[in-house]
């Protein structure tokens, strides 16, 4: 991505292609885990994967597609920013988790 | 939002061109992106501990409609397609296209919403407010959270529209566009997590 400064972000304007290869792969990861839900014949754990693999897969896609971040050095920072953004969020929801789990088990 | 007072307020050096100042900005705005993303992950963190606590009120099962929520999903699947489209005319300086684009993007936001706020209005309407269980205060909190940063998407989405009608694609328009981009790929982002964990688990 190297044209002009405004392209040369996180945020560049990408292509038709990448836009209409990022719909149609939501779209299909969209499809996925509601016929899981919808069916409703596979066990409970299975359907979780289900739903928790093409949740992730799906944000990569919109990260890669829509908002085209990548590791290129223009945006870098942003890289860097999302990264430790992540790890900020799996202290919180982690932690949250954890800590009020364990507070149910001790009280009950 | 907050960040377009800042714009507002380096408008006036805008003018001067400073070659660095569009990837500042998208860098900074990025940054506000981010910090939202823990708002939103203290919400997620919120609802998953208390997501269960019905108090004997209505459980997700017996609320969600899930051809409902996959509705709500591909509009706003779609606006983010729009929205893509729109910053391909922007940098193809097609005017038209990208007015065309940014009004097809709000009437798809604008459906997005408008599902939204029937489906918070018929839950209230039947007693199942915010009020009713822990399930259902973290459950709107996160949901309307959500829909009120769509909602803010929109307003800023009418001035854009406002603003490329009368000042034309000019570079600090462009920037904004960019920026708005940024904003409504990233809600998008969010509502994946959202009928995962809000609507597909609790219907489980």
């Amino acid at each position: 991505m190297s044209q002009a400064a405004i392209d040369s972000t996180g945020a560049s304007k990408g292509s038709l292609q990448s836009y209409l290869t990022g719909f149609v792969l939501s779209l299909i990861l969209t499809a996925i885990p509601f016929a899981l839900v919808l069916n409703g014949t596979l066990s409970s754990s299975a359907i979780l994967a289900g739903i928790f693999s093409a949740g992730i897969v799906q944000i990569l896609v919109h990260l890669h597609y829509f908002l085209h971040l990548d590791t290129s050095s223009a945006a870098g920072w942003n890289m860097l920013a999302i990264i430790f953004t992540l790890l900020i969020m799996i202290l919180f929801v982690g932690g949250s988790i954890w800590i009020m789990k364990d507070l149910h088990y001790r009280m009950m | 939002m907050t960040t377009d007072a800042s714009t507002i307020g380096i408008a006036h050096f805008e003018e001067v061109e400073h070659p660095d100042s569009v990837g500042i900005q998208i860098l900074g705005f990025w940054l506000y992106l981010m910090s939202d993303l823990i708002i939103f992950a203290t919400l997620f963190a919120t609802f998953a501990v208390l997501g269960r606590n019905y108090a004997g009120g209505p459980t997700g099962k017996e609320l969600f409609e899930l051809p409902y929520v996959m509705g709500e999903t591909l509009l706003l699947l779609f606006s983010s397609v729009t929205y893509g489209l729109v910053m391909l005319a922007v940098h193809d300086g097609k005017k038209k296209w990208v007015l065309i684009g940014l009004a097809a993007t709000f009437l798809l936001g604008l459906g997005f919403v408008s599902m939204e706020i029937n489906e918070f209005y018929g839950m209230i309407a039947e007693g199942h407010g915010p009020d009713r269980s822990a399930f259902l205060s973290s459950f709107f909190t996160l949901v309307g959270t959500h829909g009120t940063h769509v909602t803010f998407g929109l307003i800023w989405m009418a001035v854009m529209i406002g603003q490329v009608a009368t000042k034309g694609l000019t570079s600090p328009v462009q920037s904004r566009l960019m920026r708005l981009s940024m904003f409504w790929h990233f809600l998008d982002i969010i509502w994946i997590g959202i009928f995962s964990i809000v609507y597909l688990m609790g219907v489980m």
